[in-house]
């Protein structure tokens, strides 16, 4: 192909590797993954953070905040967001507790109706967005209230309190519960302690066994989303329709993009998403809480931002949020392990927020030439 | 003389109380730039509209290529070969420019579930057809947002043709861009004209007209003042239709000639 095109135009300046790689959104998260991990590398190394047990467990809270953020980037990158993420976090997990525990339904059951239950809001928030022309951070903010709303009403409906127990002992012998809330390869952790590769916990009533029970299932629906999110956004025509949605969805449209169903579908992933994480809670710890997901909408969305996504749409990465999503959870963790005040947290989030929302305005102008 | 590709006769459009178009006849041949000029408000959009399948005409018949044709949808437009190019939402900035092209027709490869965009294919047409009209492109994956204006609607064009426009309308492509832009657009028109494709250019600047037109019909208030061959009307004398005569010709005498 090369050597039919000799003609270069000298208008077209050669652009270097490093403003190229720049380009990439995933490349400030990147960084940024790599900076945080030298700092806690240095900060917290005797703390036991990067042991086996402390790297399980803040890779774990990594791998929750991963489910939901795949779910927001890639309705980012349609052009939408969903503020009722986190509402319906508390929402789904009350369902399942409501319809197991006071309703007496299997947990399969309760599981898989509240599933439905959720994609089925999460359809109808896409639709009112679509169908009215409202920005969607409107919509959705409804939703917020109305949903979390609706979970304390109902838990104290059917309990009189705000926090349904009893789910976790439905959950042995459940069909499916075992996919949200066990573990997976126990024994390749035992052979590890065996080798002595991993410690054994020395007293108690464990003693003898590994440190490590096993892998989270939550650690394992991470994975798999961010695969399929990533394969989805760059390698079918689907992507594609998730791009130009988001891009410009008049001139979209235009071109015959389905707009609209690429929209509603990617409302319906985010209450997946976040039914996902609500089962693995629920199922793990056996309770279901009505204030649980509080605020989990902006940190889903700081995660995909983090991960260089535009908050216009049309831009982004699910790799990118993957990886903001573990600089949240090493750091989130990370705090924890080495000593420093929890609440700094907080204003750590808001500095990187910060950054990264500066940042992405910068390559945005790179990339559309904009002056 | 050339079955026409498409064909409006006596079209009328009545919004209500208004009317838009009255009695409107205007066709498409083969291998020609048919100019449609007129004023802001002169009826230029509905008429593209009712070509390209968005409006139904009130009264009037469209025929393509001699057969009585009724469109329903801007699908059915696309269907016979009618594509529209408008000015600003022919491309998305922040994509590439091969996702762009491809956008809406995307090529898959594998069985399902497992199908996935052809992005080999995609990338090596996108090179091609840009090569063939005259746009060197870093790379296939160069975003729009860093090509010209007139370069991105000689993309879009490209993209209307590839996907078997037979018909291209031109909704204004040259307002908003600087000499060298338009010239560029004038030759992308030239290229795809010498395909077979029929093109209609919608402008209100004579001069564009001018350069690449082989017939104008000028739209004044809903209704036309026929159509002129190129060589038998002169910039002038589309320039006094287009603003309804008299008046610009006051107006042009006491400015001195400058408009």
């Amino acid at each position: 192909m090369t050597s039919m095109d000799n003609s270069i135009d000298e208008r077209v300046k050669e652009m270097s590797g490093f403003r190229r790689a720049l380009l990439r959104p995933e490349l400030g998260a990147g960084i940024g993954a790599v900076f945080v991990f030298i700092l806690f590398l240095t900060l917290a190394f005797d703390s036991g953070m990067f042991a086996p047990a402390g790297v399980l467990n803040w890779s774990t809270v990594a791998a929750q905040f991963t489910v939901i953020a795949v779910g927001a980037c890639l309705l980012m990158i349609a052009g939408e967001f969903d503020l009722s993420m986190g509402s319906m976090i508390g929402f789904s997990g009350m369902i399942i507790a409501i319809l197991s525990v006071p309703l007496g339904l299997p947990l399969w059951l309760a599981i898989l109706l509240t599933f439905v239950i959720a994609m089925a809001l999460g359809a109808l928030n896409g639709w009112l967005v679509v169908k009215t022309g409202l920005p969607s951070f409107i919509v959705t903010l409804a939703f917020l209230f109305i949903l979390r709303g609706l979970t304390i009403w109902s838990a104290i409906l059917f309990t009189n309190r705000t926090l349904i127990s009893g789910v976790g002992e439905k959950v042995p012998g459940d069909p499916i519960a075992w996919l949200f809330g066990g573990k997976i390869l126990s024994g390749l952790f035992v052979w590890l302690a065996e080798r002595g590769v991993i410690a054994t916990f020395t007293q108690g009533s464990r003693a003898g066994q590994p440190v490590i029970e096993g892998l989270p299932m939550v650690i394992v629906w991470a994975i798999g989303l961010v695969v399929f999110g990533h394969l989805l956004l760059t390698r079918t025509k689907f992507g594609n329709w998730i791009f130009a949605s988001g891009g410009d969805s008049q001139a979209a449209a235009y071109t015959g993009v389905p707009v609209r169903r690429v929209k509603i579908s990617m409302f319906v992933l985010t209450a997946f998403c976040a039914t996902v994480l609500a089962t693995c809670q629920v199922t793990e710890f056996g309770t279901a809480a009505a204030d649980r997901g509080l605020l989990k909408e902006f940190e889903a969305i700081i995660c995909v931002v983090i991960g260089g996504a535009l908050l216009t749409g049309g831009y982004g990465s699910v790799i990118g949020a993957f990886l903001g999503a573990i600089i949240f959870g090493m750091v989130q963790q990370g705090l924890y392990f080495a000593n420093v005040e929890g609440s700094l947290f907080r204003v750590f989030l808001g500095s990187i927020l910060l950054i990264a929302v500066i940042l992405n305005t910068y390559i945005r102008r790179i990339i559309t030439g904009e002056k | 003389m050339t079955v026409p590709i498409i064909e409006l006769r006596n079209v009328e459009k009545h919004f209500g109380s208004v009317i838009a178009l009255s009695g409107v006849s205007f066709d498409v041949r083969p291998r020609e730039c048919h100019c449609l000029l007129g004023d802001n408000g002169a009826g230029k959009s509905t008429l593209i509209k009712i070509m390209s399948g968005v409006h139904r005409p009130t009264k009037g018949d469209i025929y393509i290529e001699g057969e009585r044709h009724e469109f329903d949808s801007p699908r059915d437009g696309m269907h016979a070969g009618v594509a529209t190019v408008y000015q600003d939402l022919a491309m998305i900035p922040l994509m590439s420019v091969s996702r762009n092209f491809w956008m809406g027709h995307e090529p898959e490869i594998g069985v399902w579930p497992f199908k996935r965009l052809d992005k080999a294919k995609c990338d090596q047409v996108t090179m091609e057809e840009m090569r063939k009209m005259g746009i060197n492109l870093r790379g296939p994956d160069q975003a729009v947002g860093t090509l010209s204006g007139g370069e991105r609607q000689t993309v879009a064009i490209a993209r209307a043709v590839y996907f078997g426009a037979r018909v291209l309308i031109l909704d204004e492509p040259t307002s908003a861009l600087g000499v060298r832009q338009t010239a560029n657009v004038l030759a992308s028109i030239d290229r795809v004209r010498k395909t077979g494709v029929g093109i209609v250019f919608i402008t209100h600047n004579v001069r564009h007209a001018m350069a690449v037109g082989d017939r104008f019909t000028v739209l004044n208030r809903g209704a036309t003042f026929g159509t002129a061959d190129r060589g038998k009307v002169t910039a002038e004398e589309l320039q006094d239709m287009m603003a309804g005569g008299q008046e610009l010709a006051a107006l042009s005498e006491s400015l001195e000639g400058t408009i």
